[in-house]
């Protein structure tokens, strides 16, 4: 958008109410002058409102971890039960699937169906192998007596980590009917969109699993 | 625009985080992101957060920091880690498109900060205040 039509446009229309294209804005600017947004922007902020809730429900799960880290009625706290090698593998399997599902989102912009495919189907089993590994953990931490009812902070524990990996395995099964709706309907606008919302999840719930291994495992063990 | 619209659609948030934009200023209509600048942003975040999530891990060991700082330097490295990721891999920006989604993390920031540090505040008021639970049956039973 050029100087003299922001002039031209702010005589008419001074508060950006907002229009479609004109002859002198022929396009959508996202600032006001030329109106709605393109749909892409608006569904992605819609989107963004959604993960910004789910955002604040793991907050809560976050703060009772805090406040229940030490409500352990004699039973086993963070140092003797968390093994720090299955999380850092889980990190890494986290973040490399984040990186991935970026390379399918250059992918599906590029309306390349074999790479949007393979990048998907390695995001889908680096996200398999976290949940493999989630729960051979919590199999683990049961088996020892240390399953959610054994204490305050088991519980908070079970909630939060669990409460993740419930999102994880819905994501999983978001990304198989992607990967199932790529071929049998292409690229047409809506799917391309329902990937964008995919997209946006999945990174998300990378950025929760970062406050995850941060406050749970890492500062969780340097409590005594 | 492009003569081919949509046809380097990203899937982000908004802009591209390659590009050199004004903060305020319609987005740049020259060049359309290359497969191999997109590719770049990505590395670069891939990079970044591998070399933050290694130093979370390697500051637990107690010889590399001062006891009592190692809770401060995971917070710290996690709070730039999730920096990492908004803005290499959702491509949060201050671009115009992308003020929206910024003033909403903003106030998704406020609520989670209200909410964790809230509770963790008035807990442990609470916990500071109360008579322990086991004095409280001691005193009861005589």
């Amino acid at each position: 958008m050029s100087a003299p039509s922001t002039a031209l446009r702010a005589g008419r229309d001074p508060y950006h109410i907002g229009h479609g294209p004109t002859a002198d804005v022929p396009e959508y600017t996202g600032h006001g002058a030329g109106g709605p947004s393109p749909k892409r922007i608006v569904v992605g902020y819609g989107f963004w409102i959604f993960i910004l809730s789910d955002v604040i429900l793991f907050s809560c799960f976050f703060a009772t971890y805090t406040v229940l880290i030490d409500a352990r009625n004699g039973g086993p706290g963070p140092q003797q039960l968390f093994d720090l090698h299955n999380t850092a593998i889980e990190t890494a399997c986290l973040l490399l699937s984040s990186f991935t599902c970026g390379m399918a989102s250059l992918a599906v912009a590029r309306r390349n169906l074999l790479w949007s495919e393979i990048t998907l189907a390695i995001t889908g089993l680096l996200g398999l192998t976290f949940i493999g590994l989630e729960v051979h953990e919590f199999l683990g931490l049961a088996a020892q007596g240390a399953g959610p009812t054994r204490s305050a902070f088991l519980t908070s524990f079970f909630a939060l980590v669990g409460c993740h990996g419930a999102h994880v395995t819905a994501g999983l099964l978001w990304l198989g009917t992607m990967m199932a709706q790529f071929p049998a309907k292409g690229f047409k606008e809506s799917i391309r969109h329902r990937y964008l919302c995919f997209s946006l999840f999945w990174h998300a719930l990378d950025i929760i699993w970062i406050g995850i291994f941060t406050v749970v495992y890492l500062i969780g063990t340097t409590t005594p | 625009m492009s003569s081919d619209p949509g046809r380097f659609e990203e899937f982000d948030l908004g802009s591209h985080v390659g590009e050199d934009r004004v903060v305020g200023e319609a987005p740049s209509e020259a060049q359309p992101p290359t497969l191999l600048s997109e590719l770049r942003g990505y590395l670069i975040g891939l990079a970044l957060a591998v070399l933050l999530t290694a130093a979370s891990f390697w500051a637990l060991d107690e010889h590399l920091i001062y006891g009592p700082g190692i809770v401060m330097a995971l917070i710290v490295l996690g709070l730039a880690q999730v920096g990492v990721h908004l803005v290499f891999f959702l491509h949060l920006t201050t671009a115009p498109d992308n003020t929206n989604n910024a003033l909403a993390l903003a106030f998704g920031v406020l609520i989670v900060s209200l909410i964790f540090f809230g509770s963790i505040w008035v807990m442990a008021h609470m916990n500071h205040n109360m008579m322990p639970a086991r004095a409280l049956l001691e005193m009861r039973g005589g």
